[in-house]
């Protein structure tokens, strides 16, 4: 969790990179004028973007350039789990601990990043490569339980799939993206059983 | 105008009010904890849910549903009762039920509604959820594990204070209030916090463990620490000042008060003169005598000084119009026309009532839409009052620009500089598009602080701003907008009751300096403490005297030759009146400490050794001779308008000299802030942010 006063002694003030200046200038473009509060949630995004985390510099960086207070940008970035105050690892395990991950294994997900990794929520490794971090619904019920590692999903995971998955990564070996079963779109796991059987 | 019917009973509730609101027309109180009257709507809380038909089966929040014609509410039905059970468990969850031991305990909210909607066992068998307290500086405690996340003490800082300075973070069950900056909320209103707050989560921090609110003793009094004249409540018990609370009162002060009226009180305890002190003879030191001793000292001093000693009286910023009374009447019977009630030197003209009221009334501020600021501060001189100002210019309705110090009054203020010759001459001339911004304005208003007036000049910038509300139409059939904003809670009845310089008299500099040069031969000062009293210090000439009637052994005292305790204005019944005109009496919460006595007694005895026996026998012979003075003296409570049309101040250049602040200190302005040490606190406490605020916190 977020801590009152500002980032660590010795740590260098946040700045946009000149190219996410101008990106941050384009986002600030999409609102209507008088309206750039809305911009808050994309910059926050780009500036975690760049630097991987969103510390009390970088939310004093996006309250200056949303004329929000700083107080307001603490607010939403605690709100949205998305957001993370300090460095994580290269691979960030979100898993998804909601209810319909919960009922199809999300325990059997963290169970495996534990012996495969000895990582529990909120843990990083020592070679920094990974981190665990439980999240609320991905919005990827169907295929649960599902996790979130930087820009991807990974679908309908089991105990024995995430530790490959683990492995992939650490390896830097090609993984598959989202159902780690071949599942495709959203189908019925147990193969077309819609309409089956009836004559046509 | 929609017509309803809550609990049977039936209702027409203005458009666009809420159901909650409707039923307090009907005289029903729904339960609530964010719904606060003055604070926008936060629908959260859940503890006003009702039973409303038409509508979804299922209870409705009735604080921020609006009414509609027809609909039937029950705010105390099956489904309503199950609904605040049902919050009320919920809201206990985590809450520590430490009522023991908590300074809310009698007067909150959640205790309360508890007591109506609890059960008596718990059915969460879990952990609770705690969270760390946070420093919020000398006059809040926190202790968030109360928090029922109303968000009430945000809103208040969002939206009346106008810093936002709290948030909530974090989402669901570890939700907190949190500041951004630890260590000192950066406003002068952080005390009424306390008050929003409907539990115990923020409480008094230097009334923290001191008395439980149902042992307290409360007066009903009024303000004196500023020049608004708010109601506030006084607190006692055994003698001593233990609390201050604001009383409601939406003509002056709304439901709020500054942080300095309401944390001076343990000033009332610290450096109290309880006994006279006397120097027997020029230079000696100041030793504690009794009363007769001093008067008697007095006596022979003054005697000394050959037959007809020339005496002046200065006025401090919180002296009471009975105090005035007696010592104009002192200088009636010794033939001297030195008087003043304008330590600081304020060119205040005290011959036309509308040149240093506050005409627009605060209240009328909540019309006004173009606000012009001449070398005024309001949010150091009256808090409260710029919290007006602040929500008129949230809400888009006001536009304000300054002339002055360019400080943060927490909005947008259009800056015409602080060089006032120039700026007023550009108003004048219509050469600066504020001055369009004001003509075309509805009500219009001009506030005239002190700090343009307490310079070499300010006669004639008094007079510029007068030439400028009428050539910019600020005074107009039904509206003045000409507006003087006062800093000392004496000065208006000072003015209204004629307590400055006579034909010929001397005004307080001009006493101070005499003294000094040796034309005059006794100076006494009513708790006047605010000027350079180093002059007195010095004087080296003769054997000149001053006498000190006061409450607190401050610069005053310390360069008299007499000192007569007085009382502080939470230990006498007294009149004042407020900057806007309106004739208010405190009211006695507690006695004055040892031998001290209500100030205007001081200066009978004073006339009385003087030889001039002044012919009261009970304060209510002062207040009759104070109405005869002047009649409006004498009309408690109402407001009189004064009226527009002679002119006052002087005539002449103003020059280019910037506006000083009148209150560069907010926190210590008289004796008894000087005192306090919670108020040395906030002082502590802000002047450390400032040495941080480089980097990245600016
Ligand atoms: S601290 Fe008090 S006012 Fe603020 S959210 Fe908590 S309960 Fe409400
Ligand atoms: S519950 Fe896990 S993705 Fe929705
Ligand atoms: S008072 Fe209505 S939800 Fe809180």
């Amino acid at each position: 969790m977020i801590e009152t006063n500002t980032a660590a002694a010795g740590t260098a003030p946040f700045a946009f990179t000149p190219e996410n200046q101008a990106e941050a200038r384009s986002i600030l473009a999409r609102y209507p004028k008088g309206r750039e509060h809305s911009a808050a949630l994309p910059l926050l995004d780009l500036a975690q973007r760049q630097q991987g985390y969103v510390d009390r510099s970088a939310m004093e960086a996006v309250a200056g350039l949303t004329g929000l207070a700083p107080i307001r940008i603490l607010e939403v970035a605690t709100f949205y789990t998305m957001f993370r105050h300090a460095p994580v690892g290269e691979h960030h395990f979100e898993v998804c601990t909601n209810i319909s991950c919960w009922l199809r294994g999300s325990d059997e997900v963290l169970r495996a990043l534990r012996d495969e990794l000895g990582l529990d929520p909120g843990g990083k490794s020592d070679d920094g490569k990974f981190s665990v971090q439980e999240c609320e619904c991905l919005g990827a019920c169907v295929n649960a339980p599902a996790v979130r590692v930087g820009d991807h999903y990974f679908e309908d995971l089991t105990y024995d799939n995430t530790v490959a998955l683990i492995r992939k990564l650490r390896a830097g070996e090609k993984v598959v993206l989202g159902s780690q079963t071949g599942r495709v779109g959203s189908a019925n796991a147990a193969g077309a059983t819609a309409l089956a059987g009836r004559a046509s | 105008m929609p017509k309803l019917t809550i609990d049977g009973i039936p209702v027409e509730a203005p458009e666009g009010a809420t159901v909650l609101q409707a039923a307090e027309l009907a005289g029903i109180e729904i339960p609530r904890f964010c719904y606060h009257e003055r604070l926008s709507i936060a629908g959260n809380c859940r503890m006003c849910l009702v039973e409303v038909k038409p509508g979804p089966p299922k209870p409705a929040a009735s604080c921020a549903l609006p009414v509609c014609e027809g609909m039937e509410v029950f705010t105390n039905s099956e489904m309503a009762r199950a609904a605040r059970k049902g919050t009320i468990e919920f809201m206990l969850v985590n809450h520590p039920l430490d009522c023991p031991i908590c300074d809310q305990g009698g007067e909150c909210d959640l205790q309360d509604e508890t007591v109506l909607y609890g059960e008596a066992a718990s059915r969460f068998r879990e952990d609770k959820h705690a969270f760390a307290d946070k420093d919020l500086g000398p006059l809040i405690n926190t202790r968030f594990t109360r928090c029922i996340h109303c968000t009430r003490c945000v809103r208040f800082c969002d939206e009346i204070a106008g810093v936002p300075a709290l948030g909530m973070i974090g989402r669901g069950s570890s939700c907190e209030i949190m500041p951004w900056e630890e260590g000192v909320l950066q406003t002068e209103l952080a005390g009424n916090l306390v008050d929003v707050c409907p539990v115990g989560s923020l409480t008094n921090r230097p009334f923290a463990f001191r008395a439980r609110s149902w042992e307290l003793t409360k007066t009903d009094s009024i303000d004196i620490m500023d020049a608004m004249g708010s109601s506030v409540r006084i607190d006692s018990r055994s003698n001593e000042v233990l609390r201050i609370l604001p009383r409601l009162n939406d003509a002056v002060n709304e439901e709020w008060i500054g942080d300095r009226s309401r944390h001076f009180i343990d000033g009332l305890l610290e450096r109290r003169l309880d006994t006279p002190w006397a120097r027997v003879t020029r230079g000696a030191a100041l030793r504690s005598v009794s009363w007769e001793k001093a008067l008697e000292i007095l006596r022979e001093r003054v005697e000394a000084l050959g037959d007809a000693p020339k005496v002046g009286v200065i006025a401090g910023d919180q002296t009471d119009l009975e105090t005035l009374t007696a010592a104009k009447d002192l200088c009636a019977a010794l033939g001297s026309p030195n008087m003043d009630c304008r330590q600081d030197g304020a060119r205040l003209d005290a011959s036309v009532r509308a040149g240093y009221l506050f005409n627009a009334t605060i209240e009328g501020l909540d019309q006004a839409d173009a606000i012009l600021l001449i070398g005024s501060d309001p949010r150091k001189e009256a808090p409260v009052l710029n919290a007006r100002i602040f929500r008129r210019v949230r809400n888009g309705q006001a536009a304000v620009a300054r002339i002055g110090v360019p400080t943060d009054l927490t909005y947008p203020v259009t800056e015409l500089g602080n060089t006032p010759g120039e700026a007023l001459a550009a108003l004048r001339a219509g050469t600066h598009p504020f001055a369009e911004v004001l003509r075309s304005a509805k009500h219009p208003v001009i506030i005239v602080g002190q700090g343009a007036l307490r310079r070499e000049d300010g006669a004639a910038v008094l007079n510029a701003a007068r030439d400028l509300a009428d050539a910019l139409g600020v005074v107009r059939e039904g509206w003045n907008g000409f507006s003087v904003l006062h800093t000392a809670a004496g000065r208006v009845g000072g003015l209204d009751l004629g307590f400055v310089p006579g034909k010929d008299g001397l005004d307080a500099g001009a006493m101070v300096q005499a003294l000094g040069s040796g034309s005059l031969d006794v100076l006494i000062l009513l708790g006047a403490d605010e000027f350079d009293t180093s002059a007195l210090a010095n004087r080296s000439t003769r054997d000149a005297l001053v006498v000190y009637i006061g409450s607190h052994g401050d610069a005053g005292a310390a360069v008299a030759d007499i000192v007569l305790p007085g009382s502080a204005w939470t230990e006498k019944t007294a009149t004042w009146v407020s900057m806007e005109g309106r004739v208010q009496r405190t009211l006695r919460a507690v006695s004055a400490p040892g031998a001290a006595v209500e100030d205007w007694v001081a200066v009978a005895r004073v006339a009385r050794a003087l030889g001039h026996a002044l012919p009261f026998s009970s304060v209510e012979d002062v207040r009759a001779r104070m109405a005869a003075i002047n009649p409006l003296l004498g009309t408690l409570w109402t407001l009189t308008p004064a009226p527009w049309g002679a002119p006052f101040g002087t005539e002449g250049a103003v020059s280019a000299e910037p506006f000083t602040p009148a209150v560069p200190n907010y926190y210590m302005t008289c004796p008894i802030s000087r005192a306090s040490r919670t108020m040395a606190a906030c002082v502590e406490a802000l002047s450390g942010t400032e040495d941080e605020r480089t980097g990245t916190d600016g």
